[in-house]
This record gives C-alpha cells, structure tokens and sequence, in this order.
C-alpha cells in the first residue's frame, strides 16, 4: 500500500479554508440539500440502522410465530408478507444503503478527493430512498395487503398480489435508480479524483472493492428493473412474457431475476471483503499479506457471479449440460475466496494482534462467513441441491453470509471508523458487549436451522411438523437475543456522538492503518481535501 | 442559486457545488410520477392527476437543474477534472441504459431459442407438449399455443423500418458532420446539421408511431399478441421513448448553439448527446436485425 506525506501546514490550511467559505448550513437545509459527501454519508448510514430495525422487527414477527408449531400470533399470508418485505427491507434497505453510506464517508477521503465527483447526483440517491421505502412500506396498509411471493417476486405466484403490487414494482424501480446513481459517482470518484501519486494498486482495499461492486451495480440493477417492468405490463397490459399460453415461460423470469440476483449477492459482500482487508492488517500490526492476490480475487469473484446465476434454479428442470456448467462454475468461486481467507490467516500469522471491536467483529466474520461459504458450496452440488432446495438449510446458508458475514463487516466497518467520524471513541466495555451479545445469539440463531433444513423443514412457512419443534424454539430465542442486542449499537453510536474521549487522528494505536483517511484530523474538515495531497 | 453567488470558481479546483435543492426536488417529482401511476393501475380516480402532476414537476426538476448546471458551464466553474467527472458518469450511464436493453434482448432470444421451441416439444420437452399443448407446432413469430390476442401480421424488415434504420443512420452521420463543425469553429454549418440531426430524430419517432397504428388498426399486431407482441412492443416501445428522449436533447442542445454556448475544445453537454443518439442508433441496429429482420 502506499506511504502518505502531508505538510504540517497543509492541513491546518484545509481547515482554516473550510470555515472560511464553506462550512455546513444551519438547520434542515443541510441535510435536504446536502452535496457533501459526508453529509450524505451519515445519513445513509441512519438510514440503514433504520431499516435495519425496521426489518428486524419483521424477523421478530417471523421468529415468534415460529416459536412452537400451530399458527399462534399471525395469519399465514401476513407471515409470507414478513419474510417478503423483511428480505427486501433488509437488503435494498439496511445493507446496500450501508455499504454506499461508508463508500461516501470513505472513498474520497482514502483517494485523496474534496467530496465526491458529482455531489448533486450523490443527494438524489440518498433522497430517493426514503420515498422508496414509504412505497413500500406503505403496502402493509392496502387491499390485498403486502407483498406475500418471497423477496424474489416469482411469477405466476407474485401475479395474486392485490394494490401492493404496482407499488412493489415502482418502490423497485427507485431503489435500482437510486443504486445505479449511487455506483456511478463511486466509480467517477475512485477514477478520476485520487490524489497525485496514488495508483489503482496503492488504492486502499475498501476502496477496491467499492470500485469493483459499483461495476456489478450498473451491469444488474437495470436488468432487475427489466424483469419488474415485465412483470408489471404480464399483470396489467396484456404481455405474456412469463405465460406458457402466450409463448413466454416462468423459468425465462427466474433467468433474468438471477441474472441480477446473483451478482447482488456479491455487491453485498464485496465491500465486506474489503472492510475485513482494512480491519485485519490494522490490529495485527502487519501489512496485509497479499495485496495484488486480494484485488485479484475481489475481481475474479465479481467476474464468476456473472456466470453462476443459475444454482439458484437447479430444481427447475434444466438440461443437464446447464446443472453441470453452473455447478462447476459455483464451485470455481471458492478458488479466489479461499485466496481471500487464507490471505486474512497469514496476515494474523505472527502478528501482533489486539482486540478491539473492529478486529473483533472482523474475526467473527472470518470464521462465520466461512460457514456461510461452506454450505454454499453444498448447496452448489446439483444433486445434494435437490434435497436442500427451499429448506431451512438454505436460509441458514445465506444468513450466514448476510449476517455475520455482510452485517458484521459494517458493525466491524462501524466501529473502526466512528472515531475518525465523531471525533470521540466509543465505550470500549459496551461496543464489547454488543459483539459477544451479537456473535453468541447469531449462532444459536442460525446455526439449528441447518438441522432443520436437513431433517425437511421448508422455508417461508408459518406452521411446521413437530418434529422440528424443539429446534425452532432455539433458534428464536436466539432471534430475540440478536434483536435486543442490537440495541447496545444503537446506545455505542449515540454516546460517541455526543461526546468523549477526543480521538486523534491516528485513531488507532497500531503503525499500520495506511489510508488517506488516518492523516486528516478526527472528525475530518468538512471539505476533506481542497488540495490533494501527494502519495509517494 | 445558492451556488451561483461567485462570479467565477478558481479553475484549478475542483467545483463542489453547495446545497443545491434540485435533487430533493426530483425525489418528490419520481415518488409523485410513480405513486400516481400505481394509484392509477390500481383505478383510484386521483391517480391520473397526481401521474401528470409528477410528470411536470420531473420536467421542471430537469429544466432546473440542467439549467444550474449550465450556468456554470458556461460561467467557467468546471475545470479539466469536472468535465472528465461528467463524461466517465455518462458513459456509465449509457452502459447501464445497455444493460436495460439487455434484459428485453435476452427475453427475446429465450423466447426464440429455448421456451418457444420447448412448447412444440422440443429435444428433452416431448412431454410438455404432448401433455400440455398437443398440436402446438414451434415457429417464429408466435402468440403462443393459447394463440393469445388471435391471428395477427408482423411489419415487414423492407418496409417502414429499413427507412427508419435509413433516417437513423443517416442522422449519425449529420451529428458527426455537426461535431467536426464545433471542433472548426464553424457555427452556421453545427446549426443546420444539428437542426437536421433532431429533425431526422423525430422523423424517426413519427414514423413509428405511423406503424404503430398500423400494427394496431390494420394487422392485429398488440402488446397482447403473445410473446411476439410482448416482446416486439417492449423492446421498440423503450427505443422509441430513448429516441424521444434523445431528439428533446438535440433540441436543447442546439439551442443552446443557438445562444453561442460550446467552444471548439469545451462542449462536454454536445459529446454526452452525441453518444446517447449513437447508443439509440446502434440499440436500433439490434432491432431492425433481432427483432423485425431475422
């Protein structure tokens, strides 16, 4: 990575400017208006710890219904709805936005830049998103109630949806324009604003990954937006695009919704991967073992998800040749993933390693995203698939990777950059507390859902034999635990914005937290670099 | 404009904009456009108004803020680094437009290589039409076994559309002889030939609504008409809009030439429209060939 020089003077300078002439407005219109991109980035990331719990107390409704077998709080199309909209809640809402939210508090200050490239167009993605989630949160309220057909809006069953569904389709629309706006000022950012001297290859890692997700976003979101625009004249003008009657073919919407579908997946973990790539390094106090060998696996990851959308449909009835290709090219991934877990390891090998929150989140996501990464690659195998399919072991599979995989990379994200943007450290002993909390009900949580899903019991379904009783009651009581919890991250952001121990700008007591970010003071300007400085 | 209050931006900085209300602006327009149309699907009486009243507020959210961004362009606020920011974000722009179009080609090409041969029982699929759709016999075009909307015509490639890919092709050409007219410097011959450039570009979207009612008064031919239909008004219909939407911005654009704005070496807005009525024109070729040729 690279070695950074900042003038004294420099820096004193960029303050001394930026209240000069451009410090922040007073009131609502600085967060209405905003084009500074940490503006922005503070409240996408408010916005994501929104609808994290938004979604979560979905899962709670989820959970407690699944506590003891029988239909006890909630009716069966109410529960469908929950797992529906706590899927697209969860991903369009809490993962996604807090991903673009680090992307717009880090990236120009890592490459170097004054804000991002186009800050007008960076207030229209964030400002997009909160009406999007009122459309579709305002479809728990109309005749016919919320979407009920599961996250990926299968046709024909997503065809019975009452009023909700043109405002599913719609609210879609505006999360995939806000999405795509959102990657293309990543991408014009990391191309065009890094500071003198910082090749691509001297770029910090989350930066990379950001550079590589936001390619995956232009390539799919319009696509998903093709696939409900169908879906939406197939229901109300006449289109048969997914009606064997008229020539078309339900399986054709699976192809293209997984088109989408699977390099989404990775726009959810990529910058993960590059936030444990920050994380590791920094309290292992040593540089990161292979760093070429992590851009290269980040993009050949990125450019496989391409090519592996169709394991997700392999009890469709396709030809054989189809299950052989896209197992085998399933199966590839794990070549540049195990680079990636095994380039984590020898980092810490050696090391002088400590364990603050970051690194300690990023270490239960080093072991728990490899579960998670496991089971995929059973779920990868065609014929082990046939039994899996639509069990609970596929939902315990793909939490694994979203939640202490895809979740614990931005707590870990979280707290290793809060100081630098409050100004203040946390409490050290609470933010602990979360992460125990967090890590031990996470695995009671998710962890029995692997024996039910092998022992049969299906997904999206309100009531269950009672024979997987004892199991599901675990696993909720798990949920319930990892619901509360949550509530300490909540109390670690609230004090550290209201005040304590002054962080410096180093933040961390460790020689290695490279980036740009770690020479500016703690909290940042408010325009991070009017001049660029020189990475040598 | 808040922004607008300096005369002139140093040009070795990079212009970051200050608190601009146009984006919150659009945000209200596209959930007002869009809750419009779903209460308006739905059949409440109040979605059609609320529809129209979006649809003005984005066109008056685009004449806003294009018209900010503008002014700044023309007043020397963006530097070297600002003009490349906006071409890198409208090529990605254009990419992801390519990837839209992608979803309907692909939809196209399933239909034509895969679901429509399967109903006639195709290879390992015997069964699905023997079972499901006896007598089906797979052919192209089609409305599908269930002949859904009845028997219709399709527009002949050597017609109307062989002129169309004539008027659009040739369009192409006028917007580069227009270009090259920039670069030189001289401005009577940019006007004429951007004039004709966005004649030419609603010619095209006249002409197809020419054979748009023709399909539908005459030939039977509907968004109805089965996968045929589906996919032929859905992949000509979004062209269509794009080129509209490409022939409005010729159209500012020109006017701005109108007004004196561009020099031969600064004139970003005329290059990112120049490129969007290329990927229109070689998004058409696609069709022409996929769609009404082969």
């Amino acid at each position: 990575m690279s070695t950074v020089h900042t003038h004294a003077g420099h820096q004193a300078d960029t303050h001394h400017d930026a209240h000069d002439h451009h410090g922040p407005e007073k009131g609502w219109r600085r967060w209405v208006f905003a084009t500074n991109h940490k503006d922005i980035g503070t409240m996408y990331l408010l916005f994501s710890l929104t609808m994290f719990f938004v979604g979560g107390t979905m899962a709670m409704i989820i959970r407690a219904e699944l506590f003891q077998p029988g239909l006890q709080l909630v009716n069966p199309m109410f529960f469908n709805s929950m797992t529906t909209m706590h899927a697209l809640v969860m991903i369009f809402g809490a993962v996604m936005p807090a991903f673009v939210g680090l992307a717009n508090w880090m990236i120009p200050l890592q490459v170097g830049a004054p804000d991002m490239a186009l800050p007008r167009m960076n207030n229209f993605s964030f400002w997009i998103l909160p009406f999007a989630f009122t459309l579709l949160l305002s479809t728990l309220f109309v005749e016919g109630g919320a979407p009920a057909s599961g996250w990926t809006m299968y046709p024909p069953l997503v065809l019975q949806t009452g009023d909700a569904f043109p405002l599913m389709i719609f609210a879609v629309h505006l999360m995939g324009a806000s999405s795509i706006m959102g990657a293309i000022n990543v991408i014009v950012t990391i191309m065009n604003m890094r500071a003198p001297g910082m090749s691509l290859l001297k770029m910090p890692l989350f930066t990379w990954s950001w550079l590589i997700t936001a390619y995956l976003l232009i390539a799919v979101m319009p696509v998903l937006a093709g696939a409900v625009t169908m879906l939406l004249t197939d229901h109300y003008f006449g289109t048969t695009f997914f009606e064997a009657a008229g020539g078309g073919d339900p399986v054709m919407y699976q192809h293209i919704f997984w088109f989408f579908g699977h390099p989404e997946v990775y726009i959810m973990i990529l910058p993960a991967f590059g936030i444990v790539s920050e994380i590791i390094p920094t309290f292992s106090r040593k540089r990161l073992f292979g760093y070429d060998a992590m851009v290269y696996a980040i993009a050949s990851i990125a450019f496989l998800s391409f090519i592996v959308w169709a394991h997700h449909m392999f009890t469709v009835g396709m030809p054989l040749a189809g299950q052989m290709f896209f197992m085998l090219a399933t199966m590839l991934i794990a070549v540049p993933t195990g680079v990636k877990v095994f380039n984590w390891t020898a980092t810490m090998y050696k090391g002088s390693l400590s364990f603050e929150p970051p690194m300690l989140f990023a270490l239960s996501f080093l072991f728990l995203f490899s579960i998670g990464g496991f089971s995929g690659l059973m779920l990868a195998i065609v014929p082990a698939d046939f039994q899996y399919h639509d069990t609970y072991f596929v939902v315990a599979h793909f939490h694994y990777v979203l939640v202490p995989g895809a979740v614990f990379a931005i707590m870990a994200a979280v707290y290793y950059w809060l100081p630098k943007w409050t100004g203040h450290m946390y409490n050290n002993a609470l933010a602990k507390a979360h992460f125990w909390a967090s890590t031990i009900f996470v695995n009671v949580l998710f962890f029995p859902q692997h024996f039910l899903g092998l022992a049969g019991m299906p997904r999206r379904i309100p009531d269950y034999n009672t024979q997987f009783a004892d199991w599901n009651m675990v696993s909720s009581i798990g949920a319930f635990g990892f619901g509360l919890s949550q509530l300490l991250l909540v109390a670690v952001i609230w004090q550290s914005v209201r005040g304590g121990v002054k962080a410096t700008d180093k933040v961390w007591d460790s020689g290695m937290p490279h980036g740009l970010e770690w020479t500016l003071s703690s909290p940042p300007p408010y325009h991070s670099f009017e001049v660029a400085p020189e990475v040598k | 404009m808040a922004h607008a209050h300096t005369t002139h931006a140093p040009a070795d900085k990079y212009y970051v904009p200050h608190g601009s209300p146009w984006p919150i602006i659009g945000s209200v327009s596209l959930f007002t456009t869009v809750l419009g149309a779903a209460l308006w699907i739905n059949e409440s009486s109040s979605g059609p108004v609320l529809f129209s009243v979006g649809l003005l507020l984005v066109a008056f959210m685009f004449a806003g803020w294009f018209g900010t961004v503008i002014k700044e362009s023309e007043n020397r606020f963006y530097n070297e680094a600002v003009d490349r920011s906006f071409r890198m974000g409208m090529m990605w722009f254009i990419f992801s437009e390519v990837m839209f179009f992608a979803a309907f080609f692909g939809a196209l090409w399933y239909a034509r290589q895969y679901s429509v041969p399967w109903l006639g029982g195709e290879g390992v699929k015997v069964f699905t039409n023997y079972l499901l759709w006896d007598n089906f016999e797979a052919a192209w075009p089609t409305n599908g076994p269930g002949d859904v909307g009845g028997d219709f015509e399709t527009i002949p490639a050597f017609g109307l559309p062989a002129i169309n890919t004539a008027i659009l092709l040739t369009s192409g050409v006028t917007i580069t002889i227009a270009h090259h007219a920039l670069k030189a410097g001289k401005r009577g011959m940019l006007n004429v030939f951007l004039a004709l450039t966005f004649l030419l570009g609603f010619t095209f979207v006249f002409l197809q609504a020419e054979e748009y009612m023709e399909a539908y008064q005459h030939l039977n031919l509907t968004l109805g008409s089965g996968i045929y239909g589906s996919t032929f008004f859905m992949l000509t219909g979004f062209h269509g809009f794009h080129v509209t939407v490409g022939a409005i911005m010729l159209t500012v654009i020109w006017i701005r030439c109108l007004r004196g704005h561009f020099t031969p070496t600064h004139h970003f807005a005329f290059e990112g429209v120049a490129w969007y009525w290329h990927f229109v024109d070689v998004v058409w070729l696609g069709l022409f060939i996929f769609v009404y040729w082969l």
